[in-house]
């Protein structure tokens, strides 16, 4: 397997004021130094006030954005679909939903899976969350938050509790419970709290700890007893919408893309901005890591998906075509990372092949936007919540023992007649 | 932080009473307002004492305008330095942007009340809007809310009318950069509008940025090709997972097969565990066997530490010390009973933070101690016979399925030998003569 290239992140003491903090590897007049980010401050300041005109500071950004831009194309000597070559292609596939889960009054904002393959959590525009067993589609919890416009939940890692948070700026947990007659509301506990709407949130390896994006432009990760922030990470210059965490083993960083159309890469250890990539034209409304965790693919109002590689530092791959004209809010990969699932507010699925670009399905049947889309924790199925106020949960479609011929004619059949909602 | 600390030093210069910015005092309307300075002595004086051009200081007054430090009279929204004869003030520390306090909502809403309590109709279309925003969200707290205002409003009644002036300009000054009213470019906005100067913190992120090392395109992409290639048998969506899809056949067997605490895993799953160190550690069955291994020689207690960080890593708060003590205990300290080995350096700088413990105190060792694991310990484990034994035991489930299948159950001797009774019965009965009372007697029974 490939080795992971992880941030060994320094601890000590700082060159210049000598106390422990993490510190920031720079050069300085081509010398290396260790300073921690507030020296690194006052150095910056410094160099403001011995005279530099903004004008000089305007030229310098730019000579050196236009460097780094220099250096990434040095090492830009082959494209994915070079790569992909040798692959075999896939086929048309065929997506069937076989669950679809009624019960929000309203549009639904974002869902989540749970650990165990099949529980699935869900939050709507009218406040309310509910936690459903997928499988059998029955709600096993529901709550209604005291304020609209839910945007962000998420299952916590044993599957106890469920987190949740929108318009009231907080993120908060519920811890679930086996009687289903006990009021979840009476057990909230508010964790994290901004200065605008929260748009999501996600928990860490344990329910201890939950990391969190929202309209104020930030994000910040919270211990869950306490309500402490344990940091925060400043630099988008906009509203954060999304944020996903790296699947590694190191499990230390995390990327977040926001209305700003940058993608941002954090060490959560030290707060800082580690990656930047700024290539999409609008909105970047969902991030999703590759599972292998050495790339990330977006999703974005200017209707394109994009794959970015974090080891080779640059934008890989765009999955888009001239049909498709509107926004795309929400991405996730297959097991293998074969496959790109992307929701577009033209209400429909589309599955991208990663390493070719070509889209091998498209999935009908939604009524309204798609807003999330989630693949299962074993990769067997995928969910999509809309605002038609519906989950549906659907697999690839497969004749069972039935030669490729007919599969082929099939798809052929459904693609070009356009039947928009098959039910088998 | 200390751009803060720069702005506070530039303040501090600019009021100094012999070297500062000339005020005067300024009747408005029987009131007289102390301290007041025009834009272009302010733009004077920044010219003068930081060495730059006008341009430059028209725009970094302006900075200090929208940071709040110094407030207009005239036209006070408009967050800008005119380098003319308009009036400005310096405002009070009291309202300088400091790091610990926030702008809280509840300060705001506790202002907004003030001030219709002092006067209905008041507020400005975009205020009354906040207001009724925060009126519907913080409606929890809004008697808390109400009382403060009250208390503030009749506290500044009791003041001098002038020094009530100048405060409520303070004020009103303050929240315009926290909350600034629509199109108005404040230093505090987060918002798409907002006013980007190329700062030199961002020049320190490009240079590092630029520093940073790459890998070559072929290599990096290859590696993602790779990693397809290697899972493309255990994705549902590619190839079907056996025996079925819990989604598609409604039979949840596929599942069973794969619980975390399975005795005997499925074939797929044991070969799943050999592509990578995280593979195996993320799934608790293949945890639980590397177990086994570790124990075989005599070597769990690397394992045992690396699970006690990420305790420590993903815990909560609180535990954080005793956790980090225990740690200590158990495998850092000299003779400690599951001690282990890590490189001088390392220690040395983990112990010496376990003075003063935070969650992360424990990454170098961490670090150290799992690339041992992932580049020798795995591979040795791949090739035990441990390893080699749960290989065989695994479970195939098309094996299973396909044996099913042809195991087909044969009929029951039982009905196959009445069948051959019931056969002769009949042949003998058309071969003989018939018996009328016999044929009477049957006739009889079946009515």
């Amino acid at each position: 397997m490939c080795d992971q290239t992880f941030l060994a992140i320094t601890f000590g003491p700082c060159d210049n004021c000598s106390q422990n903090k993490p510190l920031m590897n720079i050069y300085l007049k081509n010398e290396p130094i260790n300073y921690c980010s507030l020296c690194v401050e006052l150095m910056a300041c410094q160099g403001l006030a011995k005279g530099e005109t903004i004008h000089t500071l305007k030229t310098e950004s730019e000579t050196l954005k236009a460097k780094l831009e220099e250096e990434r194309a040095k090492l830009h000597d082959v494209e994915l679909h070079q790569v992909a070559e040798k692959i075999e292609a896939l086929g048309q596939f065929v997506m069937k939903t076989r669950r679809t889960l009624k019960g929000h009054g309203n549009k639904v904002l974002c869902m989540d899976w749970c650990r165990d393959k099949r529980r699935i959590v869900s939050s709507s525009q009218d406040g309310k969350v509910i936690v459903w067993d997928a499988y059998t589609t029955n709600k096993e919890h529901a709550v209604t938050m005291p304020c609209t416009w839910v945007m962000a939940c998420a299952y916590a890692p044993s599957g106890c509790a469920v987190a949740c948070g929108g318009l009231d700026n907080k993120c908060s947990v519920y811890p679930l419970s086996l009687d289903k007659n006990e009021n979840l509301a009476a057990k909230k506990k508010s964790v994290a709290m901004h200065t605008n709407y929260l748009s999501s949130c996600s928990f860490t390896n344990s329910d201890m700890q939950i990391l969190t994006s929202s309209g104020d432009g930030t994000c910040a990760l919270w211990d869950v007893e306490s309500g402490q922030l344990l940091q925060s990470f400043h630099g988008h210059s906009a509203d954060v919408l999304s944020l996903n965490l790296a699947p590694s083993e190191t499990g230390n960083t995390f990327v977040s893309g926001g209305c700003d159309k940058k993608a941002n890469v954090w060490d959560m250890r030290s707060g800082q901005n580690v990656q930047s990539f700024e290539t999409h034209e609008s909105d970047i409304n969902c991030v999703k890591y590759y599972p292998s965790g050495d790339a990330f693919a977006t999703g974005s109002d200017d209707a394109t998906c994009r794959l970015y590689d974090l080891r080779a530092d640059r934008e890989v791959a765009i999955y888009s075509k001239e049909s498709i004209i509107f926004g795309a809010s929400s991405v996730d990969f297959s097991l293998s990372g074969r496959l790109l699932f992307a929701g577009y507010n033209d209400y429909t699925i589309n599955v991208w092949d990663v390493l070719k670009g070509t889209r091998v399905a498209i999935l009908f049947g939604h009524e309204n936007r798609v807003s999330s889309v989630r693949v299962s924790p074993d990769g067997t199925a995928f969910c999509s919540g809309s605002w038609d106020s519906t989950l549906r949960v659907s697999v690839r479609f497969r004749f069972s023992g039935e030669s490729d011929l007919r599969n082929i004619l099939y798809s052929m059949v459904l693609l070009f007649t356009g039947i928009r909602d098959y039910r088998w | 932080k200390t751009l803060r600390h720069f702005y506070y030093q530039m303040m501090l210069q600019m009021q100094d009473p012999s070297t500062g910015v000339k005020g005067t005092d300024q009747k408005l309307n029987i009131t007289i307002i102390p301290h007041v300075i025009t834009g272009q002595d302010i733009v004077a004086w920044i010219t003068k004492n930081m060495n730059i051009d006008n341009d430059e200081a028209q725009a970094f007054g302006t900075m200090l305008v929208a940071f709040g430090y110094i407030y207009p009279l005239q036209d006070h929204k408009k967050l800008v330095l005119r380098p003319d004869g308009s009036l400005n003030r310096f405002q009070t520390p009291y309202f300088w942007p400091v790091q610990k306090w926030k702008a809280e909502d509840t300060d705001y809403g506790i202002y907004l009340a003030k001030r219709n309590i002092r006067k209905k109709g008041v507020l400005d279309a975009y205020e009354q809007e906040e207001y009724n925003k925060l009126h519907k969200w913080m409606n929890h707290k809004w008697d808390f809310i109400v009382m403060q205002a009250k208390e503030q409003y009749h506290a500044g009644k009791a003041r001098q009318k002038a020094d009530r002036v100048v405060f409520d300009c303070q004020e009103r000054a303050y929240w315009i950069v926290h909350r600034p009213p629509p199109q108005t470019h404040s230093a505090m906005d987060y918002g798409l509008d907002r006013h980007i100067d190329p700062n030199v913190e961002e020049i320190i992120y490009t240079q590092q940025a630029v520093m940073r090392s790459r890998v070559k395109s072929s290599v990096s992409l290859g590696a993602l090709a790779k990693y397809i290639t290697t899972f493309k048998n255990h994705d549902p969506f590619l190839i079907p997972c056996l025996p079925s899809n819990p989604w598609h056949t409604d039979d949840d067997s596929y599942w069973e097969l794969n619980a975390p605490d399975v005795e005997i895993p499925t074939k797929m799953r044991v070969e799943r565990w050999s592509f990578s160190f995280y593979e195996l550690l993320n799934d608790p069955r293949g945890r639980a066997d590397f177990k086994i291994f570790l124990k075989k020689e005599f070597s769990g207690e690397n394992l045992a530490f690396w699970e006690a960080a990420e305790e420590l890593k993903w815990g909560t708060a609180a535990s954080m010390s005793e956790k980090a003590e225990q740690i200590f205990k158990t495998f850092l300290a000299p003779g400690a009973p599951r001690w282990i080995n890590i490189d001088g350096r390392t220690m040395g700088l983990t112990v010496k933070g376990l003075e003063h413990p935070h969650r992360y105190v424990l990454d170098g060792a961490q670090t150290h101690i799992f690339m041992l694991m992932k580049k020798d310990t795995f591979y040795r484990y791949l090739k035990s016979p441990v390893y080699k034994e749960i290989q065989k035991k695994a479970i195939s489930p098309a094996q299973l399925q396909q044996n099913m299948r042809n195991r087909r159950p044969s009929i029951d001797p039982i009905i196959t030998w009445q069948k051959e009774q019931e056969e002769k019965a009949k042949a003998a009965a058309a071969a003989g003569p018939v018996d009328i009372k016999k044929l009477m007697a049957s006739k009889l029974d079946r009515k």
